[in-house]
């Protein structure tokens, strides 16, 4: 019955929450615009043959001196800004979804182990996290990006960037989904139905993937989603710092980076316009995690 | 309650190892130190001597102890970027960042509790929902943002506050404090709430959720049932339950202000050791990247001791054994 | 004097209101204790919540009167009510563990509701409090006083909580379950305490229970209630021992005595048991094609478990706590053995023993002829984890909610290779639902579509889909109320006799385990008190616990029943 009603639960309060509906549209909008970045845009942001530094600070078509084909303006290198966004935004939410995998992946299983078997294997998952929390998010993905640095030879340094930016992120990450997965299993463990499993003498891992793990989903999906907006973020906040994409390949974060050299001068398109978007994403994301745990805990409404 | 503590202590002393061991690892593994202290006309001979001098040759083990000793002892090694000691580079930081994470995190606490109690209490209110919606925003600008927003309001429009840098300092006893002139408060504000915000945000939801968790109690019925002043019921009785969690939570926050500080200095040019962990790392100066990463670490665990004791202080079941 | 007139409560929802409570009545006069009785979802805690103003949200009273005295409690004002509760009506929780602020003394918290409501100085207030903590029967209040709450056992916590509720002496005590989280002998003191307080102080009560017992010994007027609205009222003995209505009538048939053994509970709608229909004749026939082995029993010797105790040194390590101290145990093949013991007395622990879930420290455990392995060596394909089936207590926690009752009942199916052909599976588990008394197409629906007396039935017949010789069945019925009680009680004792099953059947409740058992063990902190034949145990009981566990149990006395039938 419970489960029954959350399920239509679910569909009636997200009809009845505006926040959610335009937050989920938003959130599409720029999703969808990501994906189909090639065919949409008009330039290819990549490709310096596309765009020409003759059109370079032109405003949005509604202040004075736009050029209509560029809606949103260029900017100084004479990239279209509408172009530039949706390929950033696409390298963001790459980055940001494998990251998010990674850290799903690790951290649900050691999580789901270190709830099932406790004792010592538990200990040492839990140390482990409080060294992690001891360096976090930022920290962590800071350092093994300054390791990948020393490590690894210039030359490969740069086609490697994203996958050293994603595993820097998914590494901070895991330990939100290890503990939450954790304290869910432990619940789950005094469930009857998984005593009656363990009785039988079920294999461990069916018990954890087939019985807990559906069991868990609810809480583990809440974090999944506030934790796509906290990779997005991590990812924007490092490329802003220089240390992650550079500028001939751009994220939102970079785009900004670029924009911040426009701050004082008038064209404040170029910084406040990709800004807009990585704002707008992560809050339509922020708010969908939030109605997520409403549902899932209606307590809190 | 003795054990307790210790216990933790024991704990603290593990995460710090942990850390020593990284930073160690980092030092032994990434990048040559001897390749770092020499030119190409070194020799290998003088090299290998070199290596035999620093003690690289020696088993892992003694190494790693003779690391963790000096550390000890505040022997922390040179930068490899700047010739100097690193702990005297440390040193000069320090106060600085200090004085922003503490500041930012007292904003966030003097607006973030009672918002969030207030915002438990009265969970169907207007207002209510307008603090929610914004602090909802408020998660998800990114601290940069924050900052780059706040100096081109109070900044370069309105002109009313300093955009960068930290200024007004007073030297106390070997500190370089800046809570002691206007004008070091002025320089102090804008990178203090740009770092508070976040934090503040998080507060406030979390005392939220825990106080409307609390509210539900049964010793909260029994105590309206009993018609105990609702005034007392909500500040003595629901309070003080809501704040046993959050003090621990708010602990493991400190850390997201150490690591936050890092973007707020590079946004404000704010001479801490936020700026020189990254200005270690993009010369990859290991020697300062893992230092940083010590003094971060035993500032945490320091912070989540004191979390302990205030624990402890507060729940009598940790204090007082059965009868 | 509390009137309730034509009370009515609902709870908005978005599908239309709906009605808790229509139409009650009651008059509870001062020093009378008034039951208020029903099964869950009977609206009884909501007449209570709706007297003292504290309906949870968004319920509402959508008409009738409830007045005291000369009040109407309706036309006040929240801050007047708010004067009201604990000054005249006050209020005694389920659960004494919960009820108390963990963070503040027993001094604050009786010295704050003192000051509430009447204006004396602190030195005046503490005096109160102790002199009303020593009448209630805790000794040394002046130094006990300062303690937390943590630092009280289980019954001296209630009987705090009754402090807290009369410290302002109020007209009239709402009690909700005031006794269910408590052992016997605990629950009769509070029992005799609440009368106490009514005869010497005057003050009315509405004791809210599901037990018929507990209303049968302290009640003078009780109210039935079902659906949200009232059965039957009037004085309690005449209610018990001659129900008018039949509703009351079906339940006190289902109420299982203390003092005899019943062969059936007689239940309104029988289910159809046993091989009615040619598709539970196919479990049947499956189940008895697997009884051709011989009778099971067991035999448990000198058996011990110990836990580690948190650790609260570093200098020493904390004695082990004793779960189960050398427990010796015959349960004979084909027969029943009922487990008798109070919360904490090791009897949940025993059976995790025998399944595997824990290690002992020492003893023999035989199931049969063959030596069960501690949990710990026993391989995950030792026989015994087929031969060996439980029936849990909470059917809300042992069906695995994501999972459709097919999937579930499959599951033992093929995990011990008894058909290994899908479509096999799948008639033999609708045929199993048939044989307990379900529906065969519920095998596509989940667990939360039923009640918790189906969800029962269903974990029966997982039990029986794994072709089990011994069955523990742990508080079966304890998550469960007293009609459906009887209906799976029915059916185990049917399942039993039809198979050949050895049961341990574990209970709390000493009239159901008197109902159940052939053979029966008292258990208590870990030990066996008494074993007997279940006749001879509880007609002559040996122990003195065993003795003081029957006269403290609350019963009806057998003189009010005057039923023909």
């Amino acid at each position: 019955m419970v489960d029954w009603l959350k399920r239509r639960e679910g569909v009636w309060l997200f009809v009845h929450s505006p926040a959610a509906i335009v937050a989920a549209i938003v959130a599409l909008a720029i999703i969808l615009g990501a994906v189909f970045a090639p065919w949409i845009a008009q330039v290819d942001p990549y490709d310096l043959s596309s765009f020409s530094l003759f059109d370079g600070l032109l405003p949005p078509v509604w202040e004075d001196g736009a050029n209509p084909k560029y809606l949103l303006g260029t900017d100084d290198q004479g990239r279209d800004m509408i172009s530039s966004i949706l390929y950033g935004a696409r390298l963001s939410l790459v980055i940001g979804i494998s990251a998010l995998t990674i850290a799903a992946v690790l951290g649900v299983g050691l999580g789901l182990a270190a709830g099932f078997y406790g004792g010592r294997f538990d200990a040492v998952v839990m140390r482990i996290a409080d060294v992690q929390l001891a360096l976090p998010a930022i920290l962590t993905a800071l350092l093994i990006d300054g390791i990948a640095r020393g490590v690894l030879p210039a030359s490969v340094q740069a086609d490697l960037r994203v996958a050293v930016l994603t595993l820097a992120i998914a590494l901070s990450l895991w330990v939100n989904f290890a503990r939450t997965a954790r304290a869910s299993t432990f619940v789950q463990m005094q469930k009857e139905y998984v005593q009656a499993a363990i009785m039988m003498g079920q294999r461990p891992v069916r018990i954890m993937f087939v019985h807990i793990l559906p069991n868990i989903l609810g809480p583990l999906l809440v974090i999944m989603t506030v934790d796509l907006a906290s990779a997005i973020l991590l990812e924007a906040t490092l490329s802003f710092l220089g240390i992650g994409l550079p500028a001939d390949s751009p994220s939102l974060g970079t785009l900004i980076r670029i924009g911040m050299q426009f701050l004082l001068s008038g064209e404040w398109w170029i910084l406040w316009i990709p800004t807009l978007f990585l704002v707008a994403l992560v809050v339509s994301i922020n708010i969908l995690g939030d109605f997520l745990r409403d549902v899932f805990n209606p307590r809190l409404r | 309650m003795v054990y307790f503590i210790l216990k933790r202590l024991v704990q603290s002393v593990f995460v710090m190892l942990a850390v020593a061991f990284l930073a160690f690892s980092l030092f032994r593994f990434v990048g040559d130190p001897v390749s770092q202290m020499t030119g190409v006309e070194t020799s290998v001979a003088d090299q290998e001597k070199l290596r035999d001098d620093l003690g690289l040759n020696d088993p892992f083990v003694v190494q790693f102890y003779r690391f963790t000793t000096d550390l000890l002892q505040g022997d922390f090694g040179f930068s490899y970027r700047t010739r100097q000691p690193v702990a005297d580079m440390i040193a000069d930081r320090i106060p600085a960042t200090l004085e922003l994470g503490i500041v930012a995190l007292l904003i966030s606490l003097i607006v973030g509790i009672p918002a969030g109690v207030y915002t438990a209490l009265r969970p169907r209110g207007v207002a209510t929902q307008a603090i929610l919606m914004t602090t909802l925003v408020g998660v998800s600008i990114p601290t940069f943002v924050i900052g780059i927003m706040l100096i081109f309001i109070f900044g370069v429009q309105l002109g009313w506050l300093p955009t960068f840098g930290r200024s007004g300092t007073v030297q106390i006893g070997g500190w370089e404090s800046s809570l002691f002139t206007i004008e070091g408060w002025r320089s102090l504000l804008l990178p203090a709430i740009t770092l508070g915000v976040y934090q503040l945000t998080l507060t406030m939801r979390l005392v939220r959720a825990e106080m409307m968790e609390v509210m539900r109690s049964d010793y909260i019925r029994f105590g309206m049932a009993r018609g105990v002043p609702m005034g007392r019921l909500h500040y003595r009785h629901a309070l003080a339950n809501t704040m046993v969690p959050v003090i621990t939570i708010i602990g493991l926050q400190f850390g997201g202000v150490i690591a936050f500080s890092i973007v707020t200095e590079s946004v404000f040019q704010w001479p801490g050791m936020g700026l020189l962990f990254l200005e270690s790392i993009r010369f990859v100066d290991i020697p300062v990247m893992g230092v940083y990463l010590v003094v971060i670490a035993f500032f945490f665990v320091l912070v989540n001791l004191v979390v302990d004791l205030l624990y402890v202080a507060i729940d009598p079941r940790l204090r007082v054994r059965d009868v | 004097m509390l009137v309730i007139k034509d009370l009515a409560v609902k709870f908005p929802s978005r599908f239309g209101d709906f009605t808790a409570i229509e139409d009650v009545d009651m008059v509870i006069r001062p020093g009378e204790i008034h039951g208020l009785v029903g099964e869950s979802g009977a609206g009884k805690s909501t007449v209570g919540a709706a007297v003292i103003g504290l309906l949870s949200s968004p319920g509402y009273i959508a008409g009738g009167e409830i007045s005291l005295g000369d009040t109407d409690l309706r036309t006040l004002t929240p801050s007047e009510a708010h004067a009201v509760r604990g000054d005249r009506i006050s209020m005694i929780f389920q659960d004494p563990q919960t009820s108390l602020n963990p963070l503040m003394t027993i001094e604050d918290q009786l010295i704050e509701t003192i000051q509430a409501h009447s204006d004396v100085t602190h030195a005046e207030a503490l005096k109160r409090a102790v002199d009303l903590l020593e009448e209630i029967g805790i000794k040394d209040a002046a130094k006990r006083i300062k303690a937390y709450p943590h630092q009280f056992s289980g019954g001296m916590r209630q009987r705090v909580v009754i402090a807290l509720a009369i410290c302002t002496d109020p007209e009239l005590i709402i009690a909700d379950e005031p006794t269910t989280a408590l052992d016997v002998a605990v629950q009769s003191q509070v029992l005799d305490l609440i009368k106490r307080l009514a005869r010497d102080r005057d003050i009315a009560f509405m004791l809210i229970t599901h037990d018929i017992g507990v209303i049968a010994q302290v009640a003078d007027r009780v109210t039935v209630m079902r659906h949200g609205k009232v059965m039957e009222s009037g004085e309690t003995r005449q209610v018990l021992g001659a129900p008018e209505h039949p509703y009351t009538r079906a339940l006190m048939d289902a109420v299982p005595p203390l003092d005899r053994r019943i062969d059936r509970f007689r239940v309104p709608e029988e289910a159809p048991i046993a091989g009615d229909g040619p598709t539970g004749n196919l479990a049947e026939d499956w189940l008895l094609e697997g009884q051709r082995s011989d009778l099971l029993g067991l035999k448990l010797t000198d058996l011990t478990v110990t836990f580690a105790a948190p650790r609260t040194s570093i200098f020493r390590k904390p004695d082990p706590y004793v779960a189960l101290d050398n427990v010796s145990l015959t349960v004979r093949p084909g027969t029943i053995m009922g487990l008798v013991g109070e919360s904490g007395s090791g009897k949940s622990t025993l059976a995790k023993a025998i399944t595997g879930l824990v290690s002992p420290a020492s003893g023999e455990m035989r199931l049969g002829d063959a030596e069960l392995p501690y949990g710990k060596t026993r391989s995950r394909y030792h026989p015994s984890r087929q031969l060996i089936q439980m029936v849990f207590q909470d059917p809300y926690s042992s069906l695995n909610s994501r999972h459709r009752i097919g999937d579930i009942l499959e599951e033992p199916l093929w995990f011990y290779g008894f058909v290994t052909e899908r479509a096999e599976r799948r008639r033999l588990a609708a045929a199993m639902l048939e044989l307990v008394g379900m529906a065969p197409d519920a095998i596509d629906k989940y667990p939360h579509q039923f009640s918790g007396g189906q969800r029962q039935r269903i974990a029966v017949a997982r039990a029986l889909l794994a072709r089990p010789r011994f069955l523990i069945c742990d508080e079966p019925t304890s998550a469960l109320d007293v009609s459906i009680q009887a209906e799976i009680l029915n059916l185990l004792k049917d399942l039993q006799s039809t198979f050949g099953l050895t049961i341990l059947f574990i209970s709390h409740n000493l009239a159901v385990v008197r109902q159940m058992a052939d053979d029966t063990a008292v258990l208590r902190a870990g030990r066996i008190e008494e074993v007997s034949s279940t006749e001879n145990l509880y007609e002559n009981p040996q122990a003195d616990y065993t003795r003081s566990l029957l006269s403290l149990t609350p019963v009806m006395p057998k003189d009010w029943v005057a039923r023909g039938s």
